[in-house]
């Protein structure tokens, strides 16, 4: 049986998250340290050869991306962590926050060690009020032992906008404005807040650094699958027995988070589909359960790793409902910027609606096929494009169920 | 230069182009719909997509520059099928009123619809059913028709500065709004109308008052009588398929005459009128220390504007009410007396390329000649669908002669159509009239061309008299901020609400790019050049109206008629 294996989580109910002594004592702050007496561009190699790769959703080298904006010119750069955990049954960043806040402030200022950056954010979701005052307390006390240098961290708080969990929209909002997402290029790494070269990582990316900087490089790429390596958190929810949470290293298998760290599915009942990655993440069928949960291997599957949410679905569910209301919930997130996504996600919303209710035809299938299809090469922002993933895919795996709802 | 293929066409393009003029130099052209060419890149319409070689992804031809080495593909099945299901979506969203619309056939949903032949659009028909907003005289909005491209927003939040429209709601819910209020009349919409110049569809329009116009036509008791604005003919020339400027003023004349019109005269001539009125203002200002600098008063959507944003700075106005008001005023009084017709019998029209002179002639204040001064306004487009209605082939129009007593203007009346040629026609009168000496060269090219703040000096006998000149709100607000901060340098400012003047007004023929607000402007100097006479204060009809009715400028008669007040528009936002 596989076993988790806890990097981002090393602390996790160890310490006592709102005392930074308790961190310290554990060996807190001796990566950021070392981090420091390196040159930057080192550093950056030193990220950039773990391999470490986005756990925000994208999966983008973390290292090159630092370089970006360590090689842009400017008065001015920024740090911003994503905490705009907004995918629905995702609470990994939460944990991270809530169990050992001073490791992400710690990769932050690493971070900024490594671009050139004083002045850093982290824009918690709206729902989180909570987590907003431990990371206070948290930036507090790293501000008062000193440990954070001439880095300083100040907390946004969202509005409960599902698309201000992207980057570009995110740092509209930061800014004050509508959050709608940025026309890409530029790159956050060279024209990000205020203009300034900045680096938006999600909490995971940003608890892994610490760890990499003082275990080394080589050590991190060791783990899990070569290309994607490490760890991941996956966040277990719907019909598995252990609704809860567990790190585990890349290279394991959907089936194994299910079946062995999940428990399997409750009641006796039998295996219908698993959504990962997400509200816009793929419905995978069993016949895909020994795929790893490395994002290449995901990617091949048609799949996405995701924030990785893993939501299971016994072989009672309606599949079609659940997309339905799936549908409802990105029609309902739209920002309205982009045409295909304002519009398309209304449509696939009413398609879904009329197929659930009984009054869909074969070729509404095919229109919510073609729709999402062009959505998912022509919209502006990854909402749209992934928006009509769920949809698709339960088309593809499950047209079974779709047929018997048709008129 | 940047190596590029597309659709198998190499191609070294400028460094920093996108794909879009990357494809526009090798000759393709790439659709578009929220593409304005004045305006930043928005890319949110998404119908100019476009295949990039190693890209999932369609890549938005608006936005994305070229690359060393790229290979576009501009018309594979992938990209077509997007393009045609995104106007599919675009289009179920939108009345198919198509017919009755504003812009019926100068539309550009309407032309990519028919580009793309969509024909049965598989998504149903959902209309939002919004309200339309008929709040102002001036302009409508029916939202119902909006696409969201937000070219209008940014026409009035970046261009003219206004923040009279913004976005409310997300997703499909979203809406272009007026800002701060309901109606557009309770937001600081200054009616300038450049939204509507930058709306690609209908959802924004000039109220129209052609059947106001056709009733008085009908009626046997009433004389109506026309005005035209400086820079109409030039651009009606477009509206009825001639070259910019190739409609002559007396075919102009005729054709208004075969509409119906009894009698045709001119702004121009109280164009000429006002640079003697206020030329003698400014120089009154100078001399007894009046408050300066003195700003012009043509263009009620600046006035609107002034009123709105800059209370404190009205008495900086010329008191003289614009070109078309005076006319308003004279005509139902020294005309009518001179014609020997009942005033209450005229119709006064105005022939404007502006929007906001719809809402100037209904001021409750103009009404100096014991009647409401003008009738009516209708646009230059408004005159474009009337002519087009008539039937009249104008290249076989023989010309006619405008009516006696206020049809005469000179070339300085004619440059006020152009940004800073209100400033120029001054300086050619109050020149003369100070120095006391003839002008060898009348032509202050310093005053002209399309840059957003012109300035000048001009030396009066020792005395120098700065003046600036700005067009577009946006360049008026900086010299705005330096008057109320008691910095300005200057004497004497032009503004005119709209860019490039009244050759850009939101009454002229849609007008996309500023290019072809330039090429009016050519247009209006071409014309100037052509005039026997080039000074306002040769005018022979306005030498007369001195002598037998206004004695003199700023005398009691013009007080009375040819100037006017301004009122602090108290609006909540302020």
């Amino acid at each position: 049986m596989a076993e988790e294996m806890r990097i981002v989580l090393r602390n996790y109910g160890k310490i006592d998250p709102l005392k930074i002594d308790d961190y310290i004592a554990v060996g807190g702050y001796n990566a950021l340290n070392k981090a420091r007496s390196m040159k930057p561009a080192d550093l950056i190699n030193e990220v950039k050869s773990s391999n470490l790769r986005g756990r925000g959703g994208a999966g983008f080298n973390c290292g090159v991306k630092w370089n970006f904006a360590y090689m842009a010119q400017a008065d001015q750069k920024y740090v911003i962590c994503n905490a705009d955990e907004g995918e629905p049954g995702t609470y990994k960043d939460r944990l991270i926050m809530e169990g050992d806040p001073q490791s992400l402030l710690e990769g932050m200022a690493i971070c900024a060690h490594a671009i050139g950056a004083t002045q850093g954010f982290i824009y918690c979701r709206g729902e989180y009020p909570s987590v907003v005052k431990t990371l206070n307390m948290a930036i507090a006390q790293a501000t008062e032992k000193g440990v954070l240098g001439d880095f300083s961290i100040e907390v946004r708080m969202g509005a409960g906008a599902y698309v201000c969990g992207e980057e570009t929209a995110l740092i509209e909002s930061i800014e004050g404005k509508r959050g709608e997402p940025r026309i890409k290029p530029p790159f956050p790494p060279v024209v990000g807040l205020w203009g300034k070269p900045t680096i938006v990582n999600n909490v995971e990316t940003f608890a892994n650094i610490p760890a990499i900087v003082e275990k080394g490089a080589a050590w991190y790429a060791g783990i899990g699958t070569p290309s994607y390596p490490g760890t991941k958190i996956v966040t277990l929810t719907g019909d598995v027995v252990n609704k809860t949470f567990f790190e585990v290293p890349t290279d394991t298998t959907i089936r194994e988070v299910i079946f062995d760290f999940g428990g399997g599915i409750p009641d006796g009942k039998g295996f219908k589909a698993v959504q990962i990655g997400g509200t816009s993440g793929a419905f995978i069928p069993a016949a895909n359960l020994d795929t790893p949960i490395g994002f290449d291997a995901m990617t091949e599957i048609g799949a996405v790793l995701g924030s990785g949410a893993v939501f299971v679905l016994n072989d009672t569910r309606d599949i079609v409902d659940v997309t339905a209301r799936i549908a409802k919930f990105f029609a309902h997130e739209s920002c309205g910027k982009c045409a295909p996504c304002r519009e398309g996600t209304m449509r696939m919303h009413d398609l879904m609606d009329k197929i659930n209710s009984g009054r869909g035809k074969s070729a509404d299938v095919a229109l919510l096929n073609k729709l999402g299809r062009v959505m998912s090469y022509s919209c502006l922002c990854g909402l749209g494009q992934a928006a009509p993933a769920p949809v698709m895919t339960t088309i593809e795996h499950f047209p079974a169920d779709y047929n018997a709802k048709l008129v | 230069m940047i190596n590029v293929t597309i659709d198998g066409i190499k191609a070294s393009v400028p460094d920093g182009s996108t794909i879009l003029q990357a494809a526009k130099d090798v000759g393709i052209n790439i659709p578009t719909l929220c593409y304005h060419p004045d305006q930043s890149v928005k890319a949110n319409c998404r119908v100019c997509v476009c295949e990039v070689e190693g890209n999932r992804l369609l890549q938005a031809a608006c936005s994305q520059p070229v690359y060393e080495g790229m290979v576009i593909k501009t018309r594979t099945p992938k990209v077509i099928e997007a393009r045609k299901t995104i106007l599919e979506l675009i289009l179920s969203n939108h009345p198919q009123d198509c017919l009755s619309c504003i812009r019926n056939e100068n539309c550009e949903l309407q032309s990519l619809a028919a580009e793309y032949f969509v024909r049965d659009n598989p998504f149903e028909l959902k209309i939002r059913g919004l309200v339309k907003d008929l709040s102002t005289p001036s302009l409508f909005r029916d939202p119902d028709k909006c696409i969201l491209c937000r070219r209008c927003i940014e026409a009035c939040t970046v261009i003219q500065t206004v923040n009279a429209l913004g976005l409310e709601g997300r997703g499909s819910h979203a809406m272009v709004v007026p800002s701060l209020g309901k109606d557009l009349i309770d937001s600081p919409c200054i009616m300038c109308g450049q939204c509507i110049h930058a709306c690609p569809v209908g959802a924004i329009g000039e109220v129209e008052d052609i059947d106001k116009l056709l009733a008085a036509i009908a009626d046997p008791e009433m004389v109506v009588v026309t005005q035209i604005a400086p820079a109409v003919r030039l651009a009606l020339s477009e509206e009825i398929g001639m070259n910019t400027g190739d409609l002559p003023m007396e075919v102009f004349v005729a054709g208004l005459k075969q509409i119906g019109f009894d009698h045709v005269l001119h702004t121009n001539f109280t164009a000429d009128l006002t640079i003697l009125e206020e030329g003698n203002e400014l120089l009154k200002r100078l001399s007894t220390g009046g408050t300066l600098p003195m700003f012009t008063s043509c263009s009620p959507g600046w006035i609107n504007f002034c009123e709105t944003f800059y209370p404190d700075l009205l008495d900086n106005l010329s008191t003289c009410k614009s070109p078309q008001q005076m006319f308003g005023a004279l005509v139902k009084t020294y005309w009518a007396e001179k014609m020997g017709i009942d005033p209450s019998k005229i119709f006064s029209v105005s022939i404007m390329p502006c929007v906001a002179k719809k809402y100037e002639a209904a001021r409750p204040e103009m009404n100096a000649s014991g009647y409401r001064d003008v009738d009516i306004v209708l646009t230059t487009r408004e005159i474009g669908r009337l002519f087009r209605m008539s039937g009249i082939d104008f290249r076989k129009l023989p010309p006619q002669p405008f009516s006696p007593w206020m049809g005469e203007y000179t070339g300085a009346a004619v440059i006020f159509g152009a940004t800073g040629g209100v400033m120029e026609a001054a300086l050619r009168t109050v020149y003369e009239v100070v120095m006391q000496e003839t002008l060898d060269d009348v032509n202050f090219s310093v005053a002209r061309g399309f840059e957003g703040i012109k300035e000048a000096e001009v030396d009066l006998k020792g005395t120098v008299v700065k003046v600036a000149i700005a067009h577009g709100l946006s360049h008026a607000r900086k010299l705005m901020d330096q008057v109320r901060a008691g910095e300005s340098p200057y004497h004497f400012i032009e503004i005119m609400a709209c860019p490039g003047g009244c050759v850009g007004g939101g009454g002229q023929p849609i007008t996309k790019a500023n290019v072809k607000r330039i090429e009016r402007l050519d247009a209006i100097y071409i014309e100037d050049e052509a005039m026997p006479i080039r000074k306002s204060h040769e005018n022979a009809e306005v030498k007369q109206i001195y002598e037998d009715f206004l004695h003199e400028p700023l005398g009691h008669k013009s007080h009375e008629l040819l100037h006017t007040h301004y009122h602090a528009k108290n609006k909540r936002f302020l």
